[in-house]
């Protein structure tokens, strides 16, 4: 498994992606920037980490969707090339094209930063082996905008063909209500792309790779993806 | 030449920042508002002189980065 963590103007959790990569890989990722117009050699999995890429200027993540180095990502992608985005990161795929929908101002207009609850909808996908399906998982949250939204055809296509990652639910397992951070539609935190080699999510499971601080919840995802390829 | 762009949300879209200063407003006791939606309001200089070009370069801007067609409309005033 090579990885790539592309860094932009503002991003903030680079070094603790790169940390939860390195531990479940054996060998850190590749840093790159912005405006770098290609993907190291081999590359199999590219990160956008989160942050405040440009200042969340314009839209979050609109300015970095548009980056040089995206265009080496969409074509990554377009390859079947793995992609992950966290938090800023998922902002940024919805921004550039990469998955429908768009995150918008928490419904409460709160900045949320708490643990979270996350339900894994499937693990027949190169980022949740590592899961059971249906397994609860806790990681955090840390965002302002996190509210996903998308038309109507667009959640029923999400839906009938199986793309919803992961859903906000309490530590039993049950879905929405108060477990819902944000107002996101069906209690989405994270979607794939129609290959399902691209995974957006808000919450950050790169952050709990750890029992020192906090758990260990976020490291099947990374061991998933090191698996792989 | 002088330009402005208006991005809105589109109706239907969920605007709780509006719903905010709509409430705010009323907490003020400044009467008869109804609703409130926010948007975003972009001045834009150009170098050229032709209208028609001027609207259709900033088409352009509008939906390669200035509005998020999923759920904002723009409007160009030239």
């Amino acid at each position: 498994m090579k990885a790539a963590v592309v860094v932009f103007p503002g991003s903030n959790r680079e070094s603790d992606m790169a940390r939860a990569l390195t531990q479940a890989t054996g060998r850190p990722p590749s840093m790159l920037w912005h405006a770098d117009h290609e993907l190291p050699a081999g590359t199999d999995l590219v990160v956008l980490p989160g942050g405040f890429s440009y200042g969340d200027y314009l839209r979050c993540g609109a300015i970095a969707g548009r980056a040089a180095i995206m265009d080496a990502v969409r074509a990554h992608a377009a390859r079947g090339g793995l992609v992950l985005g966290v938090c800023n990161g998922f902002q940024i795929l919805c921004e550039s094209g990469l998955l429908p929908g768009v995150l918008m101002r928490n419904a409460n207009l709160r900045f949320v930063c708490r643990m979270q609850h996350l339900r894994v909808e499937r693990n027949d996908t190169a980022f949740t082996r590592h899961y059971a399906k249906g397994q609860t998982i806790e990681v955090c949250v840390a965002h302002g905008e996190g509210n996903y939204e998308a038309d109507d055809a667009t959640i029923d296509r999400l839906e009938g063909e199986g793309l919803v990652a992961f859903r906000y639910c309490d530590s039993a397992g049950n879905v929405g209500g108060d477990a819902n951070p944000n107002g996101s539609r069906n209690d989405i935190a994270g979607i794939y792309s129609n290959g399902r080699n691209v995974l957006g999510l808000m919450p950050h499971p790169e952050n709990l790779i750890d029992a020192l601080v906090g758990g260990t919840d976020g490291r099947g995802l990374f061991e998933s993806l090191a698996s792989a390829a | 030449m002088k330009a402005r762009v208006v991005v809105t949300l589109k109706s239907g879209v969920l605007d709780p920042q509006g719903k905010a200063i709509e409430g705010a407003l009323k907490s003020l006791g400044v009467e008869g508002v109804a609703s409130v939606r926010q948007g975003k309001v972009f001045d834009v200089e150009l170098a050229g002189a032709d209208a028609s070009a001027a609207k259709a370069q900033l088409q352009a801007a509008c939906e390669k980065l200035l509005a998020n067609t999923v759920i904002e409309n723009y409007q160009i005033d030239v």
